[in-house]
């Protein structure tokens, strides 16, 4: 377990932090841009110093004021991936891989040539730091951090600088880190879909403040979140399992709280578990059982909540039994169906909506 | 070097070897206090700055002065290494060093501080994330980044304190075979009657001598940009 309560004041800016990561876990810091997450990481780290706090990674103490504890960020082993990569520009990828061998403290659990190959950096370890793409810096930044044997690894929007392409360079290699190496991370991030595919715990900051935490399926129906994603990315993210896949359409049947939904997605297999994120303005809520529609996913169920969304709409939380969806509906279509709380209504999901990049295998 | 005269042939070697050990007594405390002014902030740190570019603005004569005040064997500094280890600055070639070094102390740091400047403070927390200790990272980021500033600096000091003359002359003298460097000897030269010709010698050899360093440290810095890929 991963446990933070700083507190630090500079000039205007507050920040105020408090959650706790289960290990091994990914935790995502999410929050718009300027609320704080970089300076949390970085006190976490111990590049700064709260003005009080308390911060362990299980029974280890790294900070806490009150009884004067002050471990020194060299000393805290705790991996950190930098924005910017940050490699040494007179070393050589290997050098800077070995420059974090040499020095890294406490029980190895993973070596140079696990490393190198869990990132695929065989063919970059002779080149020079300025040879390397922007996704390649990355991997060899995590790549540098990991051989530090840390106990958490802190990762400060390493995908950021990257375009798509990039990005997807770097992606399936921290799923692998997480699912291989069961390090524990802290990945702040502005974009959901990493969010997703990564995190196990999300932490949502606002203005200097963490508001919430939780598992992402929770978090992603919290209003907090909708704040912070913007209307459009706003969407239940529900985990299901593979019932079958018919073999013509590519079409794959995923058991989703009572219901099935329908979607179109590689290598999927009955069986295997999914996560997926559905968008709120994907789903078209319907009081009967629909007739003559395209529509290939009717899912059954209830309804939960109305909240007020942006301009003259609203997000209906829907209870598909044993997991809940949102859906963004006029106004004007919330008077006219008489939609409210314990109507039983019918959730309609277009197939071709759920994207690869809001879906993540469990 | 064969058509220079005897004396001035030892002028030469002689402000060769004052340069090069001005350069070396400059640059641990350049380094140091480069440093101190890119990366820390802490009270006086104007007041360091503008004492080490003071040289800049000296008359030269003033600061040979000061150092004859200072290191003179009667001088508080200069009358305690004459006392505890017998050394004499006064009307030697180390003391032609130390003036050389003071009056070139400010290209030194400036090569240094600019260099240090350009270098990423990041790279310093990175490898303190990796585990390096002050000292450590110190040896190992900051001073191989400061190498290619370090080196400009050397280079463009030895160059500048070939030309010292000023302090070189009001503090050691102008001793032939002990102080009598470049400069010093060129004055000398257009002093005495039917001196022109070795005058003009001496000169032409002072701007083979400053043209080289000059485009040694441009070439060096170019080569050192390449393979920082900058």
């Amino acid at each position: 377990m991963l446990r933070v309560r700083v507190a630090l004041r500079r000039g205007a800016f507050a920040l105020r932090a408090r959650f706790d990561l289960p290990t091994p876990g990914v935790a995502a810091l999410f929050g718009r841009s300027g609320c704080g997450k970089s300076t949390l990481i970085n006190l976490i780290a111990g590049l700064l110093e709260p003005d009080e706090g308390f911060i362990a990674i299980d029974e280890r103490v790294l900070l806490d004021t009150s009884s004067g504890i002050r471990i020194a960020a060299e000393a805290r082993r705790i991996g950190y991936v930098f924005q910017d990569a940050r490699l040494f520009p007179h070393l050589r990828v290997a050098a800077n891989l070995r420059y974090a061998e040499r020095r890294a403290a406490g029980a190895r659990y993973v070596g140079f040539d696990e490393v190198s190959a869990l990132l695929a950096l065989e063919p970059l370890l002779e080149r020079r730091v300025h040879q390397l793409s922007g996704g390649e810096k990355q991997r060899v930044a995590i790549g540098r951090a990991l051989l530090g044997q840390p106990r958490l690894l802190l990762l400060d929007e390493p995908l950021t600088s990257l375009d798509g392409a990039r990005r997807e360079e770097v992606l399936p290699y921290l799923e692998r880190l997480r699912d291989q190496l069961a390090v524990p991370m802290v990945y702040v991030s502005h974009q959901f879909d990493e969010v997703l595919r990564l995190a196990t715990h999300v932490v949502l900051m606002d203005a200097g403040a963490t508001i919430a935490e939780g598992e992402i399926g929770p978090m992603s129906l919290r209003p907090e979140l909708r704040r912070i994603v913007g209307a459009d990315a706003v969407g239940a993210v529900i985990d299901g399992e593979v019932r079958r896949v018919e073999a013509d359409g590519g079409l794959a049947a995923v058991q989703i709280g009572d219901g099935e939904l329908r979607l179109r997605a590689a290598g999927l297999a009955p069986g295997m578990r999914l996560r997926v994120q559905i968008l709120a303005r994907d789903v078209i809520v319907a009081t009967g059982d629909p007739q003559g529609l395209s529509v290939r996913n009717a899912v059954r169920g209830t309804v939960r909540a109305i909240a007020a969304d942006v301009a003259d709409a609203c997000l209906i939380t829907i209870d598909v039994g044993g997991a809940e969806i949102l859906a963004r509906v006029t106004a004007d279509a919330v008077r006219e169906l008489a939609l409210a709380e314990g109507l039983p209504v019918v959730a309609l999901v277009k197939t071709v909506s759920i994207s690869a990049d809001r879906l993540r295998r469990l | 070097m064969i058509w220079l005269h005897p004396s001035e042939r030892t002028a030469l070697w002689l402000s060769l070897e004052v340069s090069v050990r001005s350069v070396l007594l400059g640059l641990p405390p350049a380094v140091l206090i480069a440093w101190l002014l890119a990366r820390r902030r802490f009270p006086g740190r104007s007041l360091l700055d503008a004492l080490v570019h003071l040289p800049l603005v000296l008359p030269p004569v003033a600061v040979g002065y000061l150092l004859l005040i200072v290191f003179g064997v009667r001088g508080p500094v200069g009358g305690w290494l004459h006392r505890v280890f017998g050394i004499t600055l006064i009307f030697t070639p180390n003391g032609a060093a130390l003036a050389t070094a003071v009056m070139t102390f400010p290209v030194m740091v400036r090569a240094m501080r600019i260099s240090l400047e350009h270098v990423d403070h990041g790279l310093e927390d990175a490898a303190r994330m990796l585990g390096a200790g002050p000292l450590d990272r110190f040896a190992t980021v900051t001073l191989p980044l400061m190498l290619p500033g370090i080196l400009a600096g050397m280079i463009m000091a030895f160059s500048a304190g070939l030309g010292e003359f000023g302090a070189v002359i009001t503090f050691v003298s102008n001793i032939p075979g002990e102080t009598r460097t470049l400069p010093l000897a060129l004055y000398t030269a257009l002093q005495s009657p039917g001196g022109d010709a070795a005058a003009a010698r001496l000169a032409a050899i002072s701007i083979t001598l400053g043209l080289t360093g000059l485009l040694f440290a441009e070439w060096f810095a170019r080569r050192v940009r390449r393979m920082l890929g900058r």
